[in-house]
């Protein structure tokens, strides 16, 4: 549905973006991952029509965005990394006109945005100004500009940037719940707030696209996919001892955490997942977690944004 | 509602919302009335006379408020990273500049049409034509909008509302000042700046009471170029 090819963005001598192409089909939850400064908001700014690109295309179904922005514009919802909210309209003043600058019929602006706001958890505020809102609810407010006009496309640039772990939560259950009605991009410089809220991840690096797939694809191909905790309690070392002698488990550490709990970090691959839980709770194990590492997200991360890979 | 109107309409909220929007409205009320009081009513004066004062009076405050109201009109949005809204919005930038300057002009026509108590003064206690007074108003009005015009130019160009504010002024100091290098200068540059003159040339007619043709199409052009340049800032802000 949406087809980036060949698309560079030069400010003077310096790129932010070079022959970025990438594909992303209809009703798709896709990331956009990189660094600070990797040029991921470059990029949505492109796509939201906000920003010309010096050379490359954008089409949607089809249709450059480039050429013929103005019919296509109604289509795309962007929510650029500062909300841009009006500080002295109330939320419903606010939202009834956006939906008017995104050419929703006069008759059904209102609907609209009850709509809207009942889905951002923002119904109650609708009569509130938005200089008094909380830095999340700012956000929320923001997301909600962005759908209001029901688009097909929906850019978010780091929807979730400075919330509280609640309203991270909250938004990236919002997000999710997008997915099938709207193309969602959503970039973010946090691989766990994104590995779980989106279908497929495309990374950036210093401008480039330097990897695209899923999570566990992406782990797959950089030899990763080999970490697991557990966290159990009971008699530790022989459940330890019990994964080991699992086929597949090449090492197992064990670190001692509060409450007469362990963790165990086990070196195995991803499909062992089930036997793992199987054998531990077999060998007298109290399970209370079992995940992937947050070692082995970081290292993904690390190995994306900092080495780089063809895309 | 076109994108026009609901942008002009959103900018009129927001004067009318703001401490901003009600401080340039009251000192200009009250700098007009001080000046009204001070200088058109001094002496013993036919009532034409007086007229013809206040509007010369009233043209001053009238371009000064244009430039503060317009100040805002898209170093705010720079400000507080709102531009994007509209530029990310089915809405063409030549629309998007026409809606901030007709809501920007609305509350300044508001503001001028408050003072109209004290022509009226005279109309009640003394003896002008009403052509007179309509033919102050509209030529108040078409100043104003042609001042708006190049504070919203200003605005454009800058990133805070000081700057915007700073280079709206200068450059309509400039055009108010052209009629002084029209007095050092050899034709055909002294015709030329005699005639771009904002004010020396062009606003004395409706003061007196005449409207010509030349005068009215003299600012609309004004306040088009104005304009018309704000809207290729934006365009251009697009490749930056």
């Amino acid at each position: 549905m949406i087809q980036v090819e060949q698309l560079s963005k030069y400010y003077g001598a310096r790129a932010a973006i070079r022959n970025l192409s990438f594909r992303i089909e209809a009703g798709e939850v896709v990331g956009f991952l990189g660094l600070n400064g990797a040029g991921k908001t470059t990029t949505l700014r492109i796509l939201g029509c906000v920003l010309l690109p010096t050379s490359g295309t954008v089409r949607l179904d089809g249709q450059d965005l480039l050429t013929a922005p103005r019919q296509l514009k109604a289509r795309i919802g962007f929510l650029p990394e500062t909300p841009p909210l009006y500080e002295d309209m109330t939320v419903g003043e606010y939202l009834a006109f956006v939906a008017g600058l995104r050419a929703v019929e006069p008759g059904r602006i209102r609907g609209r945005v009850t709509e809207t706001e009942e889905r951002t958890g923002l119904a109650a505020l609708d009569d509130e100004r938005i200089s008094t809102l909380s830095h999340g609810y700012r956000q929320r407010v923001g997301v909600a500009q962005a759908l209001v006009h029901a688009p097909d496309v929906l850019l978010l640039d780091e929807p979730a940037n400075g919330l509280d772990p609640v309203q991270n939560v909250e938004m990236r259950a919002l997000i999710r719940s997008l997915r099938g009605d709207h193309t969602v991009l959503v970039s973010s410089h946090i691989l766990p707030e994104i590995a779980q809220t989106c279908d497929r991840l495309l990374v950036v690096r210093d401008g480039e696209l330097v990897a695209q797939g899923s999570e566990a694809e992406l782990e797959e191909r950089l030899g990763l996919g080999s970490g697991v905790e557990l966290e159990v309690g009971g008699p530790v070392e022989a459940v330890a001892a019990a994964l080991r002698a699992l086929p597949g488990v090449r090492a197992v550490t064990v670190q001692p955490v509060a409450g007469g709990r362990s963790v165990l970090r086990v070196d195995a691959p991803d499909a062992l997942r089930p036997a793992l839980a199987q054998v531990a709770l077999a060998a007298g194990a109290q399970l209370f977690r079992l995940d992937v590492s947050a070692d082995r997200l970081e290292s993904l991360f690390l190995k994306l944004a900092g080495r780089g890979l063809s895309a | 509602m076109s994108p026009i109107l609901l942008i002009a309409r959103r900018e009129l909220r927001g004067y009318l919302r703001t401490m901003t929007g009600w401080i340039i409205a009251a000192s200009v009320l009250v700098i007009d009335g001080l000046l009204f009081n001070a200088f058109a009513m001094e002496g013993s004066r036919r009532s034409t006379e007086v007229l013809t004062r206040f509007f010369y009076f009233a043209s001053g405050p009238a371009m000064v408020a244009a430039i503060f109201l317009a100040m805002r009109l898209f170093a705010e949005e720079r400000q507080l990273g709102t531009l994007p809204l509209l530029y990310a919005s089915p809405v063409r930038d030549r629309d998007i500049v026409l809606g901030k300057f007709l809501g920007a002009l609305a509350f300044l026509s508001g503001l001028t049409l408050a003072t109209a108590y004290m022509p009226l003064l005279i109309l009640v206690h003394g003896h002008i034509s009403v052509g007179h007074l309509l033919a102050g108003y509209l030529g108040l009005l078409l100043l104003g909008a042609a001042s708006l015009g190049l504070g919203t130019l200003g605005s454009s160009l800058a990133r805070s509302q000081v700057i915007a504010a700073i280079v709206g002024a200068a450059l309509l100091v400039s055009m108010l000042v052209a009629w002084l290098l029209a007095s050092v200068t050899e034709p055909p540059f002294s015709a030329l700046f005699a005639a771009i003159a904002l004010h020396n040339a062009h606003f004395p007619p409706f003061q007196s009471g005449q409207v010509h043709l030349r005068d009215v199409a003299y600012y609309l052009l004004v306040t088009w170029v104005a304009l018309f340049a704000t809207t290729r800032v934006l365009e251009a802000r697009r490749w930056r």
